[in-house]
């Protein structure tokens, strides 16, 4: 498909405006004026025609199913949309006087009192723009809180070999070593390794709970009593907070600190890669060092609260992704209190029944209850046999207008396929995803050139991603 | 569903959480409303608000009341778009890359350098993450940052600091510009940014060009946080050897939505690209030799390199880094001077009205573009209240970021949408209420 570029004619224009009454700034030194800007030149159904077209190139929740592990691939309520685009949210100013925007100061308001009822933790932030900035947020004050009590030899944080990339990147801009600590048999935190890798250098210990393999950490009493007596503080990166609303939270299992992803747990659309939101909760003792400002109440008067003396800082301008703040609290309050228990329910019921669907088809690496998602491997008699690999597998589903699971992740799993259906999908969409998955296994022995050459239906076939690493095309050129 | 998992109750594949770890108790929360009931509620929280379409607003200060056409929101309502992922699965997001690959070709050939990235949060995050590309670069350990540079800006880059042994020292004012004596003095062979504002933060165009030379004569990379309307008509930073250059986006056809989602934006000189944070999408071939676009250079990020990365960052902004890209696309060359000239017209209009009002007086000499700063006899933040009672929301009181320019400071600005009789108005209400 030609690019806007391409598209481009001289002298068209997608926006009609006003005049101007003069032909150049006034005032400012040519020098600083620039000699010319070569963007395209389009009119408004050449512009619109173009991304629609574009738009239909993609996969999308709304297209079809998505199980893409850890990412919590739900569906997103459109109340939610209309509500955002409400002029009385869309169109406030974020420092405009605070009698004018109390509404907007409640919602967010109470959006961090049901974050903090829902994860267990005192108080909470909902400045961070992303669940990656919210880790940023998070160890960057347990490095504070280490710092002010004078405890400055706590140079290491520890973390999982099953966890998320951006937990050791984290640490790691935090100003951290990164230790890294190995699974057990059962896909657990090693105890014996926690042990012995806890000390006086340890910051904190980042863990994901229910894990990246799906499975509950069922010594998470024993794995926080061991931290805090290291005198190291325990971290919960909340990108699987989906699987355990009102069965158990991070607070009452000994986190010290908490992220939440409001684009995975409470169903803020994911918008082709953010906008996401990463609010972080903490406990009473890390209180003073959250990221300022916050929100506070006054009877029935709301306001903004600067960051003390020993606050962090501000990790992003303003208060964070406001339209993203508002869309989780609508949706909250659509499924209250019974609803958001049985969002966990039907999410771990769909990841269970999915995987007794597909457990005779694939390896299954830990034979436990699954959470929100779970993990299996290709089996190696046919990754032996045909030489077709998990990559060829992911690529025929798309033939079938089924995105992807996670592939390749965790890395402590061969061959590794992560699942996690959630809970707005059906029974029918399950059956269908696994009689298409059994297909496509029974393809790779049967025609295993089918599957290594998929996908064969999609608007564009496989790409050559080494020829654009080496050769970098990253932006137009006439 | 139950019967093919041998279970009677949902509440058997909960067997696995400690019975001391349990929630034994229901939430304590509100119960959930039908959509009806939820509609009105919400609703009943923004009518507690009063917005921009209400009131009349000269407020700017990093986010701007601007026009949107309606194409923008209704792209970015299309399903295909908001609830697809990051593009992880090529074959099936090439909606996504493409558009993203349009939106990296419009910000470096806005900004006059070689590659710009996907986008980061927002202008204060990427300025942040430009710091630290330019520390790893040069691997030395100061920054120098003008404090005419956005409060917010400075803020996010001091936090972002925190994680490394990183001196920050602030760049003086010299009343409405960046003091180039004091430059002289702080720069130095240790020094990896400068990092400066254009126009500043105070609405001045200031001697960027001479800045940057001074920082480059240290070996130190500069770094340009760059408004992207008013660089319609402003030298882009490429042409004067900015190393990278930053903006905030909100301007590019996204609502203000009280501070967020807006996108940062980010571009760099070729040399610096295999440092840049965040994703970043090429163009290539399929097996078919039908082009198509990727995430490429993927070596520098989390999920590869882990600890090593070049930033933690996953999530970019991409839908609204999509609204950007169909604002661009829509208004064009043309439209964007359109837009930058009508905001810089009303701007000078209103300047002259204050300025011809009794007791107040310019910051200072230098040319300003669409945000100006002036000096009032009283506190402004005394006057923004009086002029809230008259439908007006007035300009920024800069006292408590910039003591040093006292309570009567004030900073206003001006768009498209502010109409010559609302220019007006507003100068002979603050002529009233002084």
């Amino acid at each position: 498909m030609t690019n806007i570029f391409e598209e481009s004619r001289p002298g068209r224009l997608g926006v009609q405006l006003p005049p101007t009454r003069t032909e150049a700034p006034a005032g400012i030194p040519k020098e600083a004026l620039r000699a010319e800007l070569p963007w395209p030149e389009l009119s408004e159904p050449q512009v619109v025609r173009h991304f629609v077209r574009l738009s239909r190139m993609n996969h999308a929740i709304d297209v079809g199913f998505y199980p893409l592990g850890s990412c919590t691939m739900k569906y997103n309520p459109k109340i939610n949309e209309e509500m955002a685009r409400l002029a009385g949210f869309a169109w406030l100013h974020p420092l405009q006087p605070e009698e004018t925007v109390q509404g907007a100061l409640q919602l967010m308001w109470e959006l961090e009192q049901d974050l903090a009822e829902l994860t267990g933790m005192d108080q909470v932030s909902l400045q961070p723009a992303a669940g990656a900035q919210g880790e940023q947020t998070g160890i960057l004050m347990i490095k504070a809180y280490h710092q002010s009590r004078g405890d400055l030899e706590r140079t290491e944080v520890l973390i999982p070999d099953a966890a998320h990339g951006t937990n050791p990147a984290t640490a790691s801009l935090a100003g951290f070593e990164v230790v890294e600590v190995k699974s057990d048999q059962r896909g657990g935190v090693d105890l014996t390794e926690l042990r012995a890798k806890l000390g006086p250098k340890t910051a904190a210990v980042m863990l994901t709970n229910p894990s990246t393999l799906g499975i509950f950490e069922d010594n998470i009493v024993e794995i926080a009593r061991l931290t805090h007596e290291a005198g190291g503080l325990l971290y919960y990166d909340g990108a699987n907070l989906n699987a355990i609303l009102g069965k158990c939270r991070p607070g009452d299992t000994g986190f010290d600190v908490v992220h939440v992803n409001l684009h995975k747990t409470f169903s803020t659309p994911h918008g082709g890669g953010g906008p996401g939101s990463g609010p972080v909760g903490v406990k009473a003792h890390l209180a003073p060092f959250l990221p300022g400002p916050t929100v506070g109440r006054d009877g029935d008067r709301f306001h903004l609260v600067p960051g003390g003396p020993q606050s962090i800082g501000q990790v992003r301008s303003f208060y964070g992704n406001f339209g993203m703040h508002l869309r989780a609290y609508t949706y909250i309050r659509s499924l209250g209190r019974d609803g958001l228990t049985e969002v966990a329910e039907d999410a771990v019921l769909n990841a269970n029944y999915l995987l007794h669907l597909v457990k005779d088809l694939m390896s299954v690496p830990y034979e436990r209850l699954a959470k929100h998602e779970f993990v299996v491997g290709l089996p190696r008699a046919i990754k032996d046999r045909t030489g077709v690999r998990t990559l060829d597998v992911a690529k025929r589903l798309l033939d079938f207008g089924i995105h992807s699971p996670t592939v390749y992740f965790p890395l402590i799993v061969e061959e590794a396929m992560m699942i996690e259906p959630t809970e707005t999908e059906s029974k029918e969409t399950l059956d269908a995803f696994a009689a298409v998955l059994a297909q496509v296994l029974e393809e790779a022995v049967t025609d295993p050139e089918l599957v290594k050459t998929a996908p064969h239906t999609t608007p564009v076939r496989r790409l050559d991603e080494a020829r654009a690493a080496r050769q970098p095309i990253l932006r137009y050129r006439p | 569903m139950l019967a093919a998992l041998d279970i009677s109750a949902i509440d058997d594949l909960f067997s696995d959480l400690p019975a001391e770890v349990r929630l034994n108790r229901a939430l304590d929360l509100p119960l959930g409303m039908p959509e009806m009931e939820l509609d009105r509620h919400v609703r009943a929280l923004a009518e507690q608000n009063r917005n921009l379409t209400q009131l009349v607003s000269f407020l700017g200060a990093g986010v701007y009341d601007r026009f949107i056409p309606a194409a923008v929101g209704e792209i970015l309502r299309r399903a295909e778009f908001y609830t697809s992922y990051t593009p992880y699965q090529p074959e099936v997001s090439q909606g996504t890359l493409q558009a993203i690959w349009e939106f990296q070709s419009l910000v470096a050939t806005l900004y006059g350098l070689d590659v710009a990235q996907a986008s980061l949060y927002d202008g204060a995050t990427a300025a942040a993450e430009a710091v630290m590309v330019a520390v790893a670069e040069t691997g030395r350990t100061s920054v120098v940052v003008a404090r005419s540079v956005d409060p917010q800006v400075r803020g996010v880059i001091r936090t972002y600091a925190r994680g490394r042994p990183l001196a920050i020292q602030e760049l003086p004012l010299a009343r409405d510009l960046s003091d180039l004596n004091a430059l002289g003095r702080l720069l130095s062979q240790e020094t990896a940014a400068l990092v400066i504002q254009q126009p500043s933060f105070l609405g001045a165009i200031e001697p960027v060009a001479e800045m940057v030379e001074m920082a480059h004569r240290q070996g130190a990379l500069a770094v340009v946080v760059a408004d992207p309307i008013a660089h319609a008509w402003l030298e882009p930073p490429g042409a004067y050897g900015a190393d990278l250059a930053v903006g905030e986006g909100q301007g590019l056809g996204v609502p203000p939505s009280f501070g967020g989602p807006y996108v940062g934006l980010m571009a760099a000189r070729e040399g610096l690209v295999r440092r840049l944070p965040g994703r970043i999408v090429g163009a290539t071939v399929d097996v078919d030799g039908k082009s198509g676009f990727v995430l490429t250079l993927q070596t520098r990020e989390q999920h590869i390199r882990r600890q090593r990365a070049t930033s933690n960052i996953c999530t970019n902004q991409g839908l609204i880094a999509l609204a950007a890209t169909v604002y661009m696309s829509l208004l064009g060359p043309e439209g964007l001077r359109r837009v930058a000239l009508l905001s810089h017209e009303g701007a000078q209009d209103l300047k002259a009205r204050l300025l011809a009002l009794p007791g107040v007086s310019a910051l200072g000499p230098a040319p300003t573009f669409y945000e100006f700063a002036v000096n009032l006899p009283r506190p402004a933040a005394l006057v923004n209240q009086e002029l809230l009672a008259k439908g007006f929301i007035g300009g920024r009181a800069l006292g408590d970021d910039y003591p040093e320019l006292g309570p009567g400071s004030w900073l206003l600005a001006v768009t498209e949408k502010r109409s010559a009789a609302e220019i007006a108005a507003f100068a002979d209400a603050v002529g009233a209420v002084l």
